[in-house]
Formats: C-alpha cells, sequence, structure tokens
C-alpha cells in the first residue's frame, strides 16, 4: 500500500516536472495516437498529416511526437501514459476506442491537455472533436443510388458504435430517395484495420451482387477488391484514395484535420485552451468531398454538388423528416431536423434498412 | 435471411485463396517447430515476404519473380533469427518476437515508395478440360498457382516427415538434439536450413496477401495473421495433414461468416465474427485428444559441449 502510493506519487511528480520542464524551454509538444500505420492510405493517414502541418506551421516552436498501431483497450492506456511522461503538452487520440483510457490518462496529468477524436466524454483537461462525416455519406448514398445497376449496395462497417450507424443511415436515405428499390448489404468487420479481411467482405459483397461498395474502415483494400471484379463502384474513406481514381474510386470522404490541430496547438501555446466539444461537417471545411470522377454521369455529378452546397451552407440537413425508424415508430416529423443528441447516441436504423445492428 | 444470394461455387473458390496465406505461412512453421526450433518471428518474416514479393513483382512485372523475392526475404531474414538462436545461442522466444518486431518495422521502412501502386496482376491458371468441369472445375481447377503450390508443399511436407530419411533426421533433431548429435547428425545445420525454409514459406505467404489476396502493399497488413498460423500448428499437434485442415477451416469460416452476414442470416453478428477461432480451435482440440505431443526439444538451445 505505502509502496503503491509512493509509486503513484513518484509518477505524479515526474510527470508534473517534465510537464513544467517543458513549459519553460520555449517548445510545446504535441503527440499523436494512432490506431492504425500512418501509411493506411485512410483515417490515420490524415491524421498524420495533420501532425505534419502542425510541425510546418509552427517550425521549432512546437516539436510533435506519434506512435501509431496502438491497440484500442487497456494497452492504450500505457501508451498515453507514456507520451504524457515524455512531457507532452497536448495530445492527441485520434480513436473513438480510447475514449476510456484518455479520461482516466488525463485524471492523472492535469497539466496536460488532452483531445480525443470521435469520443463524447469530455473533462476540464480533455476536449472531443469530430467531423460530420454523415454530410458526406449522404452525398456518397446519392451518388450510390444513381450508379447501382443490379440495386443492391455493399456496406464494410466497422464497429456498431454510433459514427458507424449514423454514415449508414445517412447513406440509405439517401440512396432511397433516388432508387426506392435500393437495398443495402452490411457486413460487420469488427476491425478498423485488417487489409485482408477488408479484402474478404468487399469480395463476399461482391459475389452477392453488390455493384457499389461503401466502406468505414481504413485500408484501400476493398478498393482493390472492387477494381478486381471490374465494374464495382467505391468511395474513398476517411482519405482521397486517389490512386484509385477514376474507377472504381468515383469520389471520396476526406478528413481535413489540418487547421483544427493548428488551431488547437496555438491555444496551448497562448495558454487559451479550454475543453470544448467540436462537431464540424463540410460547411467549415472539416469533411471535404473528393473529385467526383468522370465515370459518374454529369447530371449525377451536378445533383451530388448541389447537395454538397446545400449541406455547406447549412440549407439542408441530411437527416431531415418525415423519416421514421427501423421498427416503424416516427422519429421525425416533415421538415423537422435531427437534433445533435440524437445523433451522437445513435444507435437505430432507419425506416427500410432490412438488417440488425449488432448489440 | 436469403441464403440463395450465395453462390456456393464462388464461396468455395475464395475459401480455397482465403486458406492459402496461412496454409503457407503454418507449414513452414510446423518444420521450423519439428526441428525443435519455436520462431514466433512468423508475423515478422510475412510481412518482410510481402513488401520484397510487392516490391520485387513490381519492379520487374512478373508476379512470378515476385513470389520468389518473397520467399527470398522471408528466408533472409529468418536467418537473423538462426544467427541469434543459434550460434549466439539467445533465448528463442525473445529471439523470434524480437523477430516480428523487427519485420514490421523493415517492412514498412521498405514500403515507403509503394503505398498506392498497383502490383502486375497474378494470371489464374486456365486448365483446359479440368477447369470446364461444370461445379468442380471453378472450385478447384480455375485458381492462380499459388495456390496449388501451398497444397503440393503440404503433400511434401507430409510426405518427407512420414517416409523420407531426412525427414527422419529432422525429427530426430527435434524429439532429442543430444541424441541427434551423438550420432553425428549436424543439429546447428539441420536447424538453421529449418528455420531458413520456414521464412520462405512465411514470405510466400505474405508474398500472396500482397499480391493476390489484397492485391496492394499497406503498412502491417498481415494484421495478425502470423499468429494465427503460429496457433494453428499447435492446435494441429504438428502434423501436416491437421494443419491444412485448420487452414481450410479458418479460411473457410472467415469467408463464409462475412458471407452470411451480408446475407442477413439471423445469428448475431458476434457469434459469427468469433465463429473462425472457436470453431477451428475445438475441432483441432478435439481432434488432438489422441495424446499428440510437441517435439521433445522445441524451444530448447543446443550446444554441442553440453
Amino acid at each position: 500500500m505505502t509502496l503503491k502510493t509512493i509509486l503513484t506519487g513518484a509518477v505524479m511528480a515526474l510527470g508534473l516536472t517534465a510537464a513544467g520542464a517543458q513549459a519553460q524551454d520555449d517548445t510545446t509538444k504535441v503527440g499523436f495516437i494512432y490506431v492504425g500505420p500512418i501509411g493506411d492510405g485512410g483515417w490515420t493517414y490524415e491524421h498524420d498529416q495533420g501532425r505534419l502541418a502542425v510541425e510546418e506551421h509552427f517550425g521549432d516552436q512546437v516539436e510533435t511526437v506519434y506512435q501509431e498501431s496502438v491497440p484500442e483497450g487497456a494497452d492504450a492506456q500505457r501508451a498515453i501514459t507514456q507520451m504524457a511522461l515524455n512531457g507532452a503538452d497536448l495530445i492527441f487520440t485520434t480513436s473513438f476506442g480510447f475514449m476510456d483510457p484518455t479520461l482516466a490518462v488525463a485524471k492523472k496529468f492535469p497539466n496536460v491537455k488532452f483531445e480525443h477524436a470521435t469520443g463524447y466524454k469530455t473533462a476540464p483537461n480533455v476536449s472531443t472533436y469530430s467531423a460530420r462525416f454523415y454530410e458526406g455519406r449522404a452525398i456518397q448514398g446519392h451518388i450510390a443510388g444513381k450508379m447501382t445497376k443490379s440495386n443492391i449496395v455493399g456496406y464494410i462497417a466497422s464497429y456498431p458504435i454510433p459514427e458507424v450507424i449514423r454514415g449508414i443511415n445517412a447513406a440509405f436515405i439517401h440512396a432511397r430517395k433516388v432508387n426506392p428499390d435500393v437495398e443495402f448489404k452490411i457486413i460487420w468487420a469488427y476491425t478498423w484495420f485488417d487489409p485482408a479481411k477488408e479484402a474478404d467482405a468487399a469480395t463476399a459483397l461482391i459475389e452477392q451482387g453488390a455493384d457499389v461498395i461503401l466502406q468505414h474502415t481504413d485500408s484501400t483494400a476493398p478498393q482493390a477488391a472492387a477494381e478486381k471484379a471490374g465494374d464495382v463502384v467505391t468511395f474513398g474513406q476517411a482519405s482521397d484514395m486517389a490512386e484509385y481514381k477514376p474507377f472504381p474510386r468515383v469520389s471520396s470522404i476526406i478528413d481535413d484535420w489540418k487547421p483544427y490541430y493548428i488551431a488547437r496547438t496555438q491555444a496551448v501555446i497562448d495558454g487559451t485552451w479550454t475543453s470544448q466539444q467540436v462537431w464540424d461537417g463540410i460547411g467549415p471545411g472539416m469533411v471535404g468531398i473528393g473529385e467526383i470522377t468522370e465515370a459518374v454521369p454529369a447530371d449525377v455529378r451536378d445533383e451530388a454538388l448541389a447537395l454538397k452546397e446545400a449541406i455547406a451552407s447549412g440549407e439542408y440537413h441530411p437527416f431531415t423528416g418525415p423519416l421514421k425508424k427501423q421498427d416503424g415508430s416516427d422519429w421525425l416529423a416533415d421538415g423537422e431536423t435531427a437534433d445533435d443528441g440524437t445523433l451522437l447516441g445513435m444507435d437505430f436504423y432507419v425506416e427500410g434498412l432490412n438488417a440488425e445492428i449488432p448489440q | 435471411m436469403d441464403l440463395s444470394s450465395i453462390n456456393p461455387i464462388l464461396l468455395l473458390a475464395s475459401i480455397m485463396a482465403a486458406s492459402t496465406p496461412i496454409l503457407l505461412a503454418a507449414i513452414g512453421e510446423l518444420i521450423v517447430e519439428r526441428s525443435g526450433v519455436l520462431n514466433l518471428g512468423v508475423e515478422g518474416m510475412m510481412i518482410t515476404g510481402a513488401i520484397c514479393g510487392f516490391a520485387i513483382a513490381v519492379g520487374t512485372g512478373s508476379p512470378a519473380i515476385g513470389f520468389i523475392g518473397g520467399a527470398v526475404g522471408g528466408a533472409l531474414l529468418s536467418l537473423l533469427f538462426a544467427l541469434l538462436t543459434q550460434v549466439a545461442l539467445a533465448n528463442h522466444v525473445a529471439s523470434g518476437l524480437a523477430l516480428t518486431l523487427f519485420g514490421l518495422g523493415l517492412s514498412s521502412l521498405l514500403g515507403q515508395g509503394y503505398v498506392g501502386v498497383k502490383p502486375p496482376p497474378t494470371p489464374k491458371l486456365d486448365i483446359p478440360v479440368l477447369g470446364d468441369i461444370p461445379l468442380l472445375g471453378p472450385i478447384l481447377f480455375s485458381h492462380d498457382l499459388m495456390v496449388y503450390v501451398a497444397l503440393a508443399l503440404v503433400a511434401g511436407v507430409w510426405a518427407m516427415l512420414k517416409y523420407s530419411r531426412a525427414g527422419l533426421i529432422l525429427r530426430a533433431v527435434g524429439e532429442n538434439h543430444d541424441a541427434a548429435h551423438a550420432l553425428g547428425y549436424k543439429v546447428v545445420r539441420v536447424r538453421i536450413a529449418a528455420i531458413a525454409f520456414g521464412g520462405a514459406c512465411a514470405g510466400l505467404g505474405g508474398a500472396y496477401l500482397s499480391l493476390v489476396r489484397v492485391p496492394q502493399w499497406t503498412e502491417g497488413m498481415t494484421a495478425g495473421i502470423g499468429w494465427i498460423a503460429l496457433a494453428l500448428v499447435v492446435f494441429a499437434s504438428w502434423k501436416a495433414g491437421r494443419v491444412l485442415l485448420g487452414a481450410w477451416l479458418f479460411g473457410g469460416v472467415s469467408v463464409l461468416q462475412l458471407n452470411l452476414q451480408a446475407a442477413g442470416v439471423a445469428i448475431p453478428v458476434e457469434y459469427l465474427s468469433m465463429s473462425p477461432y472457436v470453431i477451428t480451435i475445438l475441432v483441432l482440440v478435439i481432434m488432438s485428444a489422441d495424446k499428440s505431443r510437441a517435439p521433445a526439444s522445441l524451444g530448447r538451445i543446443f550446444h554441442a559441449s553440453q
């Protein structure tokens, strides 16, 4: 017991002195915890682009460190603690599964600022930030509904968390709007990153008749599988995945974290950092829509771009009523839009989806 | 539920392809462990094989040369392990873990310029007559060459262990290296050869991933498959036939569960996701009730003076 107390004290003291020492010299240390390798071509790649932008913007003022392929769960806590002990002033933890480990470490290091991506729990020194990916999903759904000939759209989902369910719903609503016969086939991969499994999932969907594949996993493997099949449409996820242009990749959702990372680093340098919850979409530029290629007919492209404009200007919300839940109960009345609370905790499908969410 | 949307012929054909990387890695590790060496570096050798094979296939435009390159890459990396454990007499477990970490790092270094590059396509063998047989044709005779190479390797390993003198020596070294040494067999040389063979097989498995199954280079793309191959060898009681069965089961159930999900079968997804692991382990554990055991010298360090 005593030993434990002493050790905890020592760890705390070490952390504080380390943080203090960093504050004295002029460099601010910014840490990043990644869930996949920086070369995944998707999610983690874009976060690392954000890190590089911070380095470029601040030059010698800022030092960045990162750790890649950190598993979600208990081991993440060790990685984050290590980074805090090494004197990081600001730590970005960039995956949903880092939520509780981030909170736990933040409690032990009150002087270090934490930013957790895609989560919903905050603390005095923990902010959350996320992008409204569902706005991009709505545009993908629109193109998917128009492009499918078999009327089967395959969806490679990762984990059954609100963010992923929101994406499925947004895409489905807009696919159905332009094509009442469209059906979604959903595979839960239970991984963010496993190229072989993602390729197998894409192949399974294609073999079952899907000719449009949407993915919510991080690697480009489904793009390669679609390319091999020849006539299957895909969309870049998290990153542009431009190497599969102009076909099978016909458009993409691009996460742009650069301005946010620079702004938050600046806030730490200025001492103006406060805990907040940020959720930005296409309008402020956190979600980008990659070039819609010439493989998409011109009229569909124009519609998609018009939809993008309407969402960006705030004139149109992707979840606008009338909408019912899957069980047939009313959700949104005509013209009503979904509130952020419901969206952040979304655990239901909308009417028409023929699948079940794993519980 | 709509099972009719699953095409059984396409499903069986993709199972054959999905099992190949794990089968290649496991059959190599089987030989290594049968010689009394525990190499935990399979994951590292696979991913090194994946990038070496990929880079060479892209450079030469020939997938065949790429596969050879993958095997050579895996074998070279495994020789580092051989140096540590057979010459420097380091601990097998620690060296193997280090090899995996090193392989992962090395592969991402080598792969810097290859993200987003497309490899030359590996042609499927079009076997005349056989490939046209209804049902069996597409399932058995419409794959790329590597699928058959993997199967031939399994048959070869099985026959060598069971019938050949070389197999007898390998087993002797693995069961009791002191006795084998006393009989005049070169324990260290046999083990180095086994380690290199295991490395080459793991490299081939990795190259199959990056050239055929995925096909592209992505950092960390093996995503733990080397560890599964390693576990498979143990659960298969160090027998070649069971490794084949285990690899087919694992690959088969993995692909099948994705198909069942897409077809909307009313089994909870959590059970489907864990099914490849559960079913493979169950079947192999039940089969190993026949008192099969590990090679007696497995993981022990040998030096002629002891």
